[in-house]
Order: C-alpha cells, then structure tokens, then sequence
C-alpha cells in the first residue's frame, strides 16, 4: 500500500534561517500520527507547506490515490482535495451558530455560485445533526459559536474538520487550555477520527501524546530526529539530549 | 554717458601718435556730409564702410554718438561735433576728430542729427566690430550677445580679427564658439563649413542645434522623372506611405500638373444649385440623404456638362504614378547636408544622455518630494499598522504654519529657518493629540482607524478654509533659493528642488541615527516587530506609539513647508499628495525606511519616464502610474523590500 | 428546514413596505401626478438619495459583510451614469442636430448628421470626431448593457488582480482608491473621449420625450429608483442570507480559517466585488439623469470614502443601516449646505452652516466611529432587543 501523503526532502528557510532541512514524511490512509519536537523544530512550517500557506524552496509533497501534486494547489484546493487543518488557537465563527459553523464545513460544492443556490436540505440537516452529538454539541446548535467555552469552541472546530470529511487531518496542539475531561474527550475524537482517515497531531503535551498512543516523529531543526513509539523515541539518546540540552 | 567719455579720452591718449590723421576724421565725414545728415538704411551702407576702412580711431566714438542721438551739426558749415552742457544755456562744442573743446555755441545754431531706428540697427552693425575689440569686457559680451541674436555674414570676418586680440579666455571660448556658428551659416567655402560643423559634434547646446537645423530643411517638390543629380534629394517619397494620397495628388494640382479635385462643399453647392422642380438630374431631393446618391445625382450633372466632372480614383492614381516626389533640401550642396545630418545624429545621441541626466535629476527632486511626503506615514503604519487619512492634513498644517510665520516676519530667510521646526512642532502637537484622542481608542482596527482620520482629515481640511479662505496663500522663498543649476542646454535643476533634496536627505539620516543608533529607535524597532514581546520587556508602547505619531506627523509638517515652497498654499495641498504617499508605502514595502525610500525613487522615476514620453499630459501620466503600480502589486504583493518570514504573516 | 427569504431577513418585509408608503405618499403629493404640494426639485432629490441608498447597500454587501472595505465603488456609480448619459446626450443632441439640418435644401446624410453631432458634443474639448467608445451611443439597449457591462467587467479584472496578489485590508483599501483616482483623472483628460473636466450634460432630458413635463419624468425616475432599492434590497438580503452569506461573513471575519476550509476565497470576493460593482452601476445610472450632469468630480476618491462613511454612520453589516445612514447623511449634507439652517451667532464669531458642516461631519463621524461602531443601526438592535427581553 502506498502512503497518502508523502514529503520528500523539502526545505525551506526564511531570511537565511532553514527552518525546515531535507525533511521526509509519510503516513498511510488510516493513521494516527503525533509530531512532537521543542520549539522552532519546524512543525508549523511543515504544517504550512502540507496545507499550502508556505511554499517550500525544494522538495515534493505528494496526495492521495491519484497521486496529487500539492505544491502545485492554491490552499483551498489543497483543502478540497481532502487536507483539513486545525489551528492551534481555536478559530470558530464566532458570530455565527454553531449549525451555520457546520453546514459550512459540510464536504459540499464549494465555488461560489453553487453555493449562492443552496439549499438547505434534509440529508444535511441530519449530518450536522450527526456531527453536532459526535462533538457533544447538540444542545448548543443554536447558540452563537462565540458564546462557547474554550473547550466546546475546539470541539466545534474539530466536528467542522470532520463535516469536511479530509482524507488527511492535520491538528495543530489540540490539547492545549484544556481542562482534563476535555482531553480526554478530545482523544477519543481522534483517535475514533483516524479509524477512517489519516490524522496527524502536532503537541507538546507528552501526556497527551502517550494518551493518544500512536507512532510518533521527533522533528528537531527543521528535519527528523526519530520515528517510532512513543517509548523507542524517548529512549533515543539523541532524542534525550534535545529534550534536556535546551 | 561718462564711460563713453572717459573711453574718448582713453582711445585719444592711447593713440596720441596718430594725432595729425584727427582732421582726417573730419575731412572723411565733410565727404559723405550729405549722407550722414539725410542717412537711410539703404545708402548708408558705403558711408559706414568707407569709415569703418579709413581705421580712423574716433570712428567707434562717433558712431556710438550717432547712434545714440548725441551727434549735432554746425548750421553754418555743415561739421559735425559732440556736445556738452556749458553755461548760459549753450553748449560745449567737441571736436569729432580729436575730442578738444572746440567752443561755446548755441543751441539754434545747431542741428541735433536723430537717424531713424533702421539706420541705428545698421549703424549698430557696424559698432560690433568696435565693440568686440572694446576694453570692456561687459561691452564685449553684450556685443556678442547681439550677434548672437541677429547674425550677419558680414560679421564673420569681424569676428575672426576680434578673437586673437582677446585677454578673456571665457569671452575668447564664446567667440570662437560663435565664430564656429556663423561659419555653418555663412561660410565662405564648403571646407570650412563641413569643418564648422564637424567641429559641433556631441554638443548638446541648443544653438548648435539652432544652426544645423535649417541647413536641413527640406520641402516636398514634385519631379516629372527621377530628379537630376544636382538636387539635393533628403529622400524619396512614395504616396500611401511616406506621404497621404490626398496631399501628393494636392501638390500635382498646386503644380499645376493634375485636374483639382472638387471637394465635398463643392459638390454639394453644385447639387443644391441644381435642384429643379424638388429633382436634381431627375432623383428627387427626397432621396438624396447618403453620400453615394448625392454621388449619383453629381455624376448624372456631370455627364450634362453643367457641373466639372470629378476626378476619379483611377485619374489620380494614374497621375501619382507618373510623378516623383521627393523631399529636396533648401540648401543644395550635398556634402554641407550630409555632414550636417550626421552631426545632428551625433549630439541627439549626446542630447539623449543629457536628457537621461535631466530626467535622472528630475525624477530624483520629485522621488525625495515622496520620500518627504511619505515617510512619516511610512513610520505610522510600520509601527501602529495604522494608515493615517489625515497625514495629508499635517503637510497642510505645516505649509500654512510657514505661511504664518512668514507674516510675522519679512526676512524669507529667517521666516524659513523659523518655519521649519515650528511647522515640525505644529504638526508634532496635531499628531499627539490626533493618536491621544481617537487612534489608541482603535488600537487593532485599521480599518475604522483609517476611516476615523478621513473624518479628522475633512475637518481639518474644512477649518483650514474657514481660516485662510479659499484662495491660494503664497510661501516664498527666500532669494537665494531662486534660480537654477544650470549645467547645459539640457540639464538644469532648481535650487528649490536641490533643496528639498538635501531636506529629505538630511531626514533620511536623521531617521537611519534616529531608528538605529538610540534607545527610542530600537523601542520603536522592538514593538514594529513584536508589539506583545517588547511590552513584556518593559517598553511602552502606548508612549512609543505617540512618539511615532508624533514623529510621522511632524515630518509631514516639514514635508508641507517644502512643497509650499514650490506649489501654492490651499486647504487641498495635502490631499493632492495623499495618494502618491500611499503608493510610495505600498510599492515600497511597510516597515522599513529603505522601502520608503525605494517606493518614493520608483514611482518618482516613474512618474517622470511616463510624463517624458508624454509630456502634453501629467494626467495620463499619473493614470498609467496607478495602473502600472495595481500591475507592481501583482507579482510584488509585499512591496519592493518585504519583510520574509512568520513575523510578516498574517 | 428551509426558511422562507422574509423569515430569515424580518427587515426585507418591513423595509419594502415603508419603501412603497413613502413612494406612494410622495407621488399623491407631487406635482407631476398629484396635489402638487412637493416640489419636482425635492421629488428630484429624493429621487436621487434612493439611489445613494441603493449604491450604500452595495457598499454595506462588500464591506459590512464581505469585509472589503473598497474606496472605489462611486467610480462604478459614476461609469453607470457615464454609460446612459452618453445615449441621452447622444441622442438628445442627434435631435436637436437633425431639426436644425432639416432647415437646409438638401435633406442631410448620415455623415452630416454624425459630423454635426460630434462637433456639437465634443466642440467643448476641441473636437468634432466621435471616439469609438461612442459606437453605441445611438441605443438605449445597447447602452443600457453597458451601463452593467462596464463596470462589471472593470471590477471584475481589477478585483482578479488585487485578490489573486493576496491584498488585503487596508492595502487594499488604498488600491481601490489610487483605481477610483486613476479613473477620474483619465476622465478629466480632453482626449478621454467624454468631454473632459466638462463631463456629460443635460442629461435631465430624455430623447423623444422633449413635451413630457419634468415634473412627470421626475416622478418617473423617483419610482424606477423607488423599485431599483427596493428589488437591490431583496436581492442583497437575499444574498447575505444564505450559505453564500455565511462564507463571506466568515471571510470578513477569518480569511486564512475559510481558505483552509477549502472556499476559494478569491472567487468569492471577486463575486461580491462584481455583484456590487454592478449594483452600484445601476443606481448610478438611475442618479445621474436626475441630476442632469455628470463629471469626473464626481468619481474622485473623496466621493467613495463619503460612501463608506455613509454605510459606517448608518451601521454596517446590515442592509437597512447601509439605507438609513446614505439618507440622512446625503439629505443632512443637502440641508446644511443648502443654506438653510440658522446660523448661530456666537458674539465673536458667527457659525456659518455652509462653511461648518464639513467640520460637523467629519468630527461626527469620529465620533460615531469612536463610540458606535455599529452606527445608528446598532442602535435600532438594541431598542429590538430590549423589547424581545421584555
């Protein structure tokens, strides 16, 4: 089986800072995946040149069966052709409801004349209904997405990834202000998440990475330190002496 | 006229052995007695030239005397003397000839000789050469100047013997230049005029162009066959392309060689003449609303015989081609045009440097007006990511506080003096109480910051009218800024615009020191980059944002007092620069004094390069640079010095 | 599940019906069709704020709830309005030429008819030629096409430019206004074909109804205006609505989040700027033969930011504020410069209206920017709202 998505040595500096170093990734159609690294190590940048915010000065990244060019996709291409991304800070709608939220992350026509003529239908209604009790949001459909607690706002945003339906989920610290019942409520959304999709987790929480319970790449100055379980790479000396050398 | 007294005195001493020749003076101008009382330009001629030859030294005195009105005559002899002024109401006679005193007379004993203005313009000619040669260098150089303005090829050889006697490098230089000039002119053999003109090659002055040029008019002649060899052919010129159909056939007629053409009007009077009975040749007039029946109705008079027949196409086609045309030079030797062409060819190619030179000073004055005008807002919107409608407003408060001040006091140049730092100070205050009042309330909503200060910027634009009126207040400036450096022909700046270049300069520095080299300016630095970070570091950044208001502000008020100096004083200064600020921001990048100063050399540049090619239109000009810069933006979104990296993200 | 129009936008009924009582109540009382208590100038300016209403609704779609604030959309009014003056110009002037060549022996021909009428139109600027932008003059269709045609199409390739570079915010704010002052200083040029700093006059009369009263063809275009608003309403509210105005709400309020949520955000910027260019167009079109002149004045910059000022006064982000503040701002504006109101003596100074206003207005608006951010319509929430909590 081929991987879905496979980074081949990219690189990419800014102002003369490599911020990501002939760096290669790959992960298969359903898989949990946790990056993890101190900062600077590049997670974001990589993040940005998967979902197409950044360009990388060389290097492939390839999508999905067929095989998708990404670096030749604007973002919301990238977007359409099955990449969700969430942000680390909660980025909801806040002056619309939480159903608006949904019904316009539901994976429908996207260009702009289909959707000045859409219509709100029943199969949609029962999807964003479905999604809404997967978050544990159904009582909250109506209110104002700004009206949420931090928490439920992440919730929100994960359920819209999923209305997205992404082949591929990219999660930028989804632990982070959370209270503990939130995190665990938060794991189980994905890793039953990744039972029909690849998710990759970006965090520092180790904590939270061990709940996850998956494979995990160490990223240190922009390339890969080591690849494995969470127990192999916390054994990995090199691995020890970036976590504590810093 | 003492000096013509004293140079009296100094020719008749410096020539005292020539003192016995004196009466000959007298005795050469008792000869042409009749012509000197009665001259007119046409006999006047061999008179002067008799007493130009005779070298006589009291010529010169005598013809400036005469010239001037100041030659009298003796009623009762017919000599001629100068006068002076004597007791009792008569007048010193002075002899021609030696300059003596030669006895009292009166006044009705004597003649005043007046020649009329065409006999003085001659008389004039013949003084140049005295002029020429004359000690005086201010004399010498008005002598020139007056050739150079009304050139005669009597004046060469003049000229020639007046340039080896001469002390004056700088008049010597003038002479030969003009010596040169009037060869191409009136040379006497091909020789030295192709050497003349050569000697013109990649000058850029203007009178050279002046002298070639109508060596190479042409006029457009109409040949039977291919013209002989000894007309002087430019070029060849084939109907359709190198000249209009209509206009060579025009020429066949004016030459006599073709049928005239009966134009529309005529055509059309002919009709109307011809109406019988509602009909013309039997189509009703009803009918004749398009050309091509009106056609018919004209052919149909045609073949009657009542009206001329018109020429057809055929005809004149037939007529072009069995003629040749041709531009043919005025000037029929072949050899003085073709040296003259290429000597042309090569100072256009001289002209075309300095007018890149020019062009290069001209777009490097207006780029600094932008910089001036620009960098204040540059700072506000790098460090507040705030875009400020009113900077416009603070040129104009700074223009009017020069134009205050310079009521107060008289001296331009200490009112300028004063000017500058209070209009610095002025638009400072306006600045402060601008960001204290209304941006800080906005802090993260640029937005409605900028239209909030559109509002502060009607206002104020509306105060400033109420105040000073409508009408254009005048900012002078002081008398040593007027003028310009004038390098050649071609090149020339201002001294006002030179100015304004040191100003924006001197702020450039002041800025760089300001920016790098002290402890606001890495404050400044600090929370352009990272606004949270620096104020976790202890930096304030509500005071830096003041200062930085303050600072943009105050600049502008510079920046108003020297647009003030060149443009007129009104309530809408500001706006006209409003928006070519705004482009030096966004071509030049935020945040960075060095895009400022690139946004402001491009669009300057570039404002300058469009008005060149179209120079009848500064308003297309400005049209094609917004366009140009809406095109920039395309494949330089960040500007010309973007910042790279997370920190210019989002 | 699917709510009807009216019940997802309550304002839409409302704002029609006070729309037609206002209309009806202002013909009974004109002097073209009615009592002849108001005047044919006031039906003319009320005529024309309808219109500076319908262009604030276009200006409150793309900025209140796409986001962009445009400082060129007036260049769209105006090129409507230069779009049908050149068919009423032409076509007035085609009359008045054909009735003074009627005089002469020989009926005219077209190139005489054409030739007299370029030198009638353009002798202003120096000029008897008629430029090839004036091919259609001679049909109201075709003109009318373009009144849509030319500033859609002009928003539609400057919006495909400015979106596809990635200018944002108040980069592309300042854009929108170096296109709005490229525009009118083209059209300030003699050689732009529309006569200049002249602009296009007598606009006010209508070709072919020379013996039709102006006080019935003012009531005539009060009305069209009267159904322009009211149809543009529908179809903002209509637009803004739905799942399309959820996306552009969304791309005000987080570009990069949409994107990522795969909505070209480009294409759906260049709709909305398109749309309302077009909007805007149409209103412009309707104004300018009640005003009777047109010229590049009008599109200066300044004319477009007022806009904006308009729509932040009357409380962006919902239509009927867009409506509220275009009408009491213009019809204010016209009041206070009008010369009607007192002036107030101060002793030492006396505050002088026409001089004042401008100043009046400008800090007003600070003010409101300042303290109401949502502009007078804020206000009105906040009244609905208390009563829903009551």
């Amino acid at each position: 089986m081929s991987a879905l998505l496979e980074v081949t040595s990219i690189s990419v500096s800014f102002d003369g800072f490599k911020a990501i170093n002939n760096l290669s990734f790959e992960i298969g159609g359903q898989e949990l995946r946790a990056i993890i690294g101190p900062n600077g190590a590049g997670k974001t940048t990589f993040m940005d040149i998967v979902t197409g915010k950044t360009r990388p000065d060389e290097g492939r990244v390839r999508f999905g069966e067929p095989q998708l060019d990404l670096l030749r996709l604007s973002e919301s291409q990238i977007a359409r052709a099955g990449v969700g991304r969430k942000f680390q800070r909660p980025t909801v709608f806040e002056a619309q409801s939480v159903r608006d939220n949904l019904t316009m992350a539901l994976s429908n026509d996207r260009l702009p004349f289909a959707v000045l003529g859409y219509k709100a239908n029943k199969e949609d209604g029962a999807r964003v209904a479905a999604l809404a009790d997967e978050i544990g949001l159904s009582e909250e459909l109506d209110r104002t997405a700004g009206e949420l607690s931090h928490g439920q706002k992440q919730w929100l945003e994960i359920g819209m990834l999923l209305a997205q339906d992404p082949q591929l989920l990219l999660v930028d610290e989804p632990a982070a202000g959370m209270t503990l019942g939130e995190r665990e409520h938060t794991t189980d959304l994905l890793r039953r998440a990744a039972e029909t999709r690849a998710v990759v987790v970006v965090e520092h929480d180790m904590e939270f990475v061990r709940r996850l319970d998956c494979k995990v790449t160490v990223l240190h100055e922009g390339s890969v330190l080591a690849e494995g379980s969470l127990d192999h790479v916390t054994a990995n000396s090199d691995v020890i002496d970036v976590y504590l050398g810093r | 006229m003492p000096r013509i007294f004293y140079l009296l005195i100094a020719v008749v001493i410096a020539l005292a052995p020539a003192y016995a020749q004196d009466a000959d003076l007298n005795s050469l101008l008792e000869t042409h007695q009749a012509k000197i009382e009665k001259p007119s330009r046409r006999t006047i001629g061999p008179v002067l030239d008799a007493l130009v030859a005779s070298q006589l030294p009291g010529v010169a005195v005598f013809l400036e005397k005469w010239r001037e009105k100041d030659l009298w005559q003796r009623k009762a002899d017919g000599r001629f003397f100068f006068v002076e002024k004597a007791d009792g109401g008569q007048l010193m006679l002075i002899d021609v000839g030696s300059g003596a005193e030669a006895g009292l007379a009166d006044k009705k004993d004597l003649k005043n000789l007046k020649p009329n203005s065409g006999v003085r313009g001659v008389i004039a000619g013949a003084l140049v050469q005295f002029q020429l040669s004359d000690p005086d260098p201010e004399r010498r150089l008005q002598a020139l100047t007056a050739l150079e303005r009304d050139p005669d090829a009597s004046h060469l050889s003049i000229l020639r013997a007046a340039i080896e006697s001469e002390t004056d490098p700088a008049i010597k230089a003038r002479k030969e230049r003009l010596q040169r000039l009037l060869t191409i002119q009136f040379g006497s053999d091909q020789q030295t005029r192709v050497a003349a003109i050569e000697s013109f090659a990649g000058d850029p002055g203007v009178d050279a162009r002046a002298a070639l040029n109508p060596l190479l008019s042409t006029s457009v002649a109409v040949f039977n066959e291919k013209p002989d060899e000894d007309v002087n052919v430019a070029r060849l010129l084939v109907p359709g392309s190198d000249i209009e159909t209509e206009a060579a056939y025009q020429l066949l007629v004016d030459a006599g060689k073709a049928r005239p053409i009966v134009p529309l009007d005529a055509r059309k009077a002919a009709l109307v003449e011809n109406i019988e009975n509602g009909m013309v040749a039997g189509i009703p007039v009803a009918e004749l609303v398009t050309q091509s029946a009106r056609d018919r109705a004209y052919l149909a008079l045609a073949a009657d015989g009542t009206v001329p027949p018109l020429v057809t196409k055929e005809e004149q086609r037939a007529a072009l081609a069995d003629h040749v045309f041709a531009e043919v030079y005025a000037e029929p030797d072949q050899v003085l045009t073709t040296a003259a062409r290429e000597t042309l060819a090569n100072i256009s190619g001289t002209v075309g440097f300095y007018q890149f030179v020019d062009l290069a000073l001209d777009g490097l004055s207006l780029a600094s007006i932008y910089f001036l005008a620009a960098i204040g807002l540059a700072i506000t919107f790098g460090v507040m990511g705030v875009i400020n409608m009113a900077h416009g407003e603070f040129i104009m408060i700074g223009a009017y506080t020069g134009y205050v001040v310079q009521q107060y006091i008289p001296n331009y140049t200490v009112s300028i003096i004063v000017a500058l730092p209070l209009a610095f100070a002025v638009a400072f205050l306006a600045g402060v109480a601008l960001e204290r009042l209304v941006i800080r309330y906005l802090a993260h909503r640029p937005l409605e910051t900028l239209l909030a200060t559109f509002g502060v910027s009607i206002a104020l634009q509306q105060i400033a009218k109420n105040i000073f009126g409508t009408q254009a207040r005048p900012l002078t400036s002081p008398s040593w800024l007027d003028g310009a450096w004038v390098l050649n022909d071609v090149v020339s700046i201002s001294y006002i615009r030179i100015a304004i270049f040191v100003l924006a300069l001197a702020f450039l520095g002041l800025l760089l020191f300001v920016l790098n080299k002290t402890r606001l300016g890495l404050e400044v630095r600090a929370v352009t980059q990272n606004p949270r970070m620096a104020s976790s570091m202890g930096i304030n950044p509500d005071r830096i944002n003041m200062l930085t208001f303050g600072l943009g502000s105050g600049i502008a008020g510079i920046a108003g007092v020297a647009i003030g100096l060149f443009a007129k004083v009104t309530s809408e200064l500001g706006s006209g620069y409003i928006v070519q600020s705004f482009m030096t921001v966004v071509v030049g990048g935020v945040g960075n004094i060095w895009g400022t100063l690139a946004g402001a050399g491009m669009i300057g540049s570039l404002q300058k390069v469009i008005e060149f090619f179209n120079p009848s239109n500064t308003l297309a000009a400005q049209t094609y640079m917004i366009i140009f810069i809406i095109i920039f933006i395309q494949f330089r979104p960040k500007g010309i010095i973007a910042l790279k990296g997370r920190a210019a993200g989002d | 599940m699917e709510r009807s129009l009216f019940a997802r936008q309550p304002s839409v009924l409302i704002f029609i019906a006070l729309l037609a009582v206002f209309t009806i109540v202002m013909v009974i009382l004109s002097e073209g069709f009615g009592l002849g208590l108001v005047s044919t100038s006031t039906i003319k300016i009320l005529g024309k704020t309808l219109c500076l209403c319908l262009v604030a609704i276009a200006m409150d779609l793309v900025w209140g709830y796409c986001g962009i604030l445009s400082l060129g959309h007036f260049a769209f009014f105006g090129l409507g309005g230069y779009m049908i003056g050149m068919w009423l110009m032409y076509e007035r002037t085609k009359d008045i030429v054909i009735a003074s060549l009627a005089g002469g022996e020989l009926p005219p021909t077209s190139e005489e008819v054409r030739e007299a009428i370029g030198s009638q139109i353009f002798g202003v600027v120096g000029g008897s030629d008629i430029p090839a932008i004036w091919y259609f003059a001679d049909s109201l269709y075709a003109q009318l096409a373009l009144v849509v045609l030319v500033p859609g199409l002009l928003a539609l390739v400057f919006g495909w430019l400015a979106f596809r570079s990635r200018v944002t915010g108040v980069y592309l704010s300042i854009l929108t206004q170096a296109m709005t002052l490229a525009l009118s200083l083209y059209l300030f040029q003699n050689d732009s074909g529309l006569r200049g700093n002249n602009g296009l006059s007598g606009l006010q009369n209508i070709p072919g109804l020379t013996e039709v009263p102006q006080s019935v063809v003012s009531v005539w275009f009060f009305l069209a205006s009267a159904l322009a608003l009211g149809l543009g309403y529908v179809v903002a509210a209509w637009v803004v609505s739905g799942k399309f105005g959820n996306v552009i709400r969304a791309i005000r309020d987080d570009e990069a989040r949409i994107r990522f949520m795969g909505y070209p955000v480009e294409a759906y910027k260049l709709v909305v700027f398109t749309l309302t260019a077009v909007i805007a167009a149409i209103a412009g079109a309707l104004y300018y033969p009640q005003a009777g002149i047109i010229n590049p004045a009008e599109i200066a910059p300044i004319a477009s930011i007022y806009l904006a000022v308009w729509v932040a006064i009357g409380g962006r982000g919902r239509l009927y504020g867009a409506v509220i503040g275009a009408a009491t701002v213009s019809l204010l504006s016209s009041w206070f410069t009008g010369g009607q109101v007192p002036s107030i003596p101060l002793g030492f100074y006396t505050v002088n209206w026409v001089d004042w206003w401008q100043v009046l207005l400008g800090l007003g608006f600070v003010l409101v920017t300042l303290f109401a951010p949502k502009g007078i319509g804020g206000l009105f929430d906040r009244l609905v709202r208390k009563d829903a909590a009551s």
